[in-house]
């Protein structure tokens, strides 16, 4: 067994860390633009728009039922082969695609178990007020509804954040992507991925600690 | 004036509300009173189409609707013409008391928020809550939640407010203060349908006492008449019950 070469490990932090702001802007891209489709799937999956509703469930079903790296290939080095419009796209937007989908058909399911957890006396009191359907879901229902929800979303958007690490597989370099292209110069590959795996060890551990005082805000208006 | 005509109401093939007729002048206190399970609550519901009467008309003002053909759109005219107060208070558990109060006039009446808030405040003041008004509903009493609840449907300013056996969730200390309330609503002139089982509060308040059985109404009349010569024997039978 060899010393660790801590010197190096010491160096490469900095280099990786310049790689974190552009796997945190994929993350949250993504989580934002699947928290609105999941929520827009979610309220669909409650309401069950006639047709619709096939679509939907067959989307859900597709996205959770193939793997991440799947999908991401076949944005990334499929679909440009059948659509010629695509052959521009770059792996950073076929990453956030993929990653935007995937985790939409997730959360849908959980956002949508949220809602029709929301107490029905929260429905009835929203529609004897006389609100429309979409006033009750934007009002009264989702808020509710993501107080539910918000453990297993940020838990999804953890595994985003992990999940961005696949994008350097499309020819992306952020944190896994550097590491790689380092390692692969130093030959110092054990040393690397641990710095690599400690930044994103720290970086859901700070994630964690947002998770919690979200929590406590949600759950503001609920303490006795 | 509230006109019902032939509403009826089935559960599978159970008949909970039989064809019921009736009319409610403006600024008139209607109880009702009747065993439970004999249709009080579902009538009230197929007024704003809490529940989905299967066929009569109701008609409030100059809006009439055919249960059998009523739109989304009827649907929401009625519900913005009536207020409801519901007998587990289900004030909006993510909003204050004084949003509860708000809500419904900015999101669906258009008011501003200025406006809301000012008509929420006096509301407050009457019901007793301006220290509560910044409360969510799960750090406020049963009575002072139904409190919230009253005040949610008067800011409503509604043609008809009914109320669904609003004290009989709460605590015996705090019923009392419901049906305070209640009396200072009564003293608005506000017209009122309501489901409960204080007859003390029923002989009290009502203009006219209606009893109900087996989705029917039985018999009504003044509350003296109702309570103290009733004519029907199931009025009698159910009056000895309960009193």
């Amino acid at each position: 067994m060899r010393a660790l070469d801590l010197e190096y490990m010491l160096g490469l932090v900095p280099v990786i860390l310049g790689y974190v702001p552009l796997t945190l802007a994929m993350a949250s891209v993504s989580m934002v633009l699947a928290l609105i489709i999941a929520s827009l799937l979610a309220v669909e999956r409650v309401v069950r728009v006639p047709v619709l509703d096939r679509l939907v469930v067959l989307f859900i079903s597709f996205f959770r039922g193939t793997p991440l790296l799947v999908q991401l290939f076949l944005f990334y080095y499929g679909l440009p082969q059948v659509f010629s419009v695509l052959t521009q796209i770059n792996g950073v937007t076929a990453a956030i695609m993929g990653l935007t989908l995937h985790f939409s058909a997730y959360m849908a399911e959980s956002i949508r178990a949220a809602i029709v957890g929301v107490d029905r006396s929260q429905w009835e009191a929203s529609q004897a007020v006389g609100m429309t359907q979409i006033q009750m879901m934007r009002r009264i229902i989702l808020p509710q509804a993501a107080r539910v929800a918000a453990p297993t979303l940020v838990n999804y958007f953890i595994d985003m954040i992990k999940g961005t690490s696949l994008a350097f597989t499309l020819g992306v370099t952020e944190m896994m992507g550097a590491t790689q292209k380092e390692a692969a110069g130093s030959f110092l590959y054990f040393e690397a991925f641990v710095v690599v795996a400690i930044l994103y060890w720290i970086i859901v551990e700070a994630l964690s600690f947002v998770q919690r005082l979200l929590e406590e805000r949600l759950n503001k208006a609920y303490a006795r | 004036m509230i006109r019902l005509e032939g509403l009826t109401k089935r559960f599978g093939n159970n008949t909970v509300l039989a064809s019921i007729d009736l009319q409610i002048e403006a600024g008139e206190r209607i109880v009702v009173i009747g065993p439970s399970g004999t249709g009080k609550s579902t009538l009230l519901r197929c007024i704003n189409f809490l529940d989905r009467p299967d066929a009569g008309i109701i008609s409030i003002g100059d809006l009439t609707v055919d249960a059998a053909r009523a739109t989304r759109k009827d649907i929401l005219a009625l519900r913005r013409r009536t207020a409801f107060v519901f007998q587990n208070y289900s004030l909006f558990a993510n909003k204050t008391a004084r949003e509860n109060i708000t809500e419904a006039l900015v999101t669906v009446h258009g008011q501003s928020r200025a406006q809301a808030e000012a008509r929420a405040d006096t509301i407050l003041g009457e019901t007793g809550l301006s220290d509560k008004a910044g409360s969510y509903p799960a750090a406020l009493s049963g009575g002072q939640q139904q409190r919230v609840g009253i005040g949610r449907a008067m800011a409503l300013d509604a043609d008809l407010m009914l109320f669904d056996e609003p004290t009989s969730a709460l605590d015996p200390e705090w019923v009392g203060e419901v049906l305070d309330l209640m009396r200072r609503v009564a003293e608005s002139r506000q017209t009122m349908l309501i489901v409960t089982h204080e007859m003390q509060f029923a002989r009290e308040i009502a203009h006219r006492v209606i009893f109900m059985e087996g989705g029917r109404i039985v018999e009504q009349g003044r509350p003296e008449a109702i309570f103290d010569d009733p004519q029907d024997q199931r009025t009698r039978d159910f009056l000895r019950r309960v009193t």
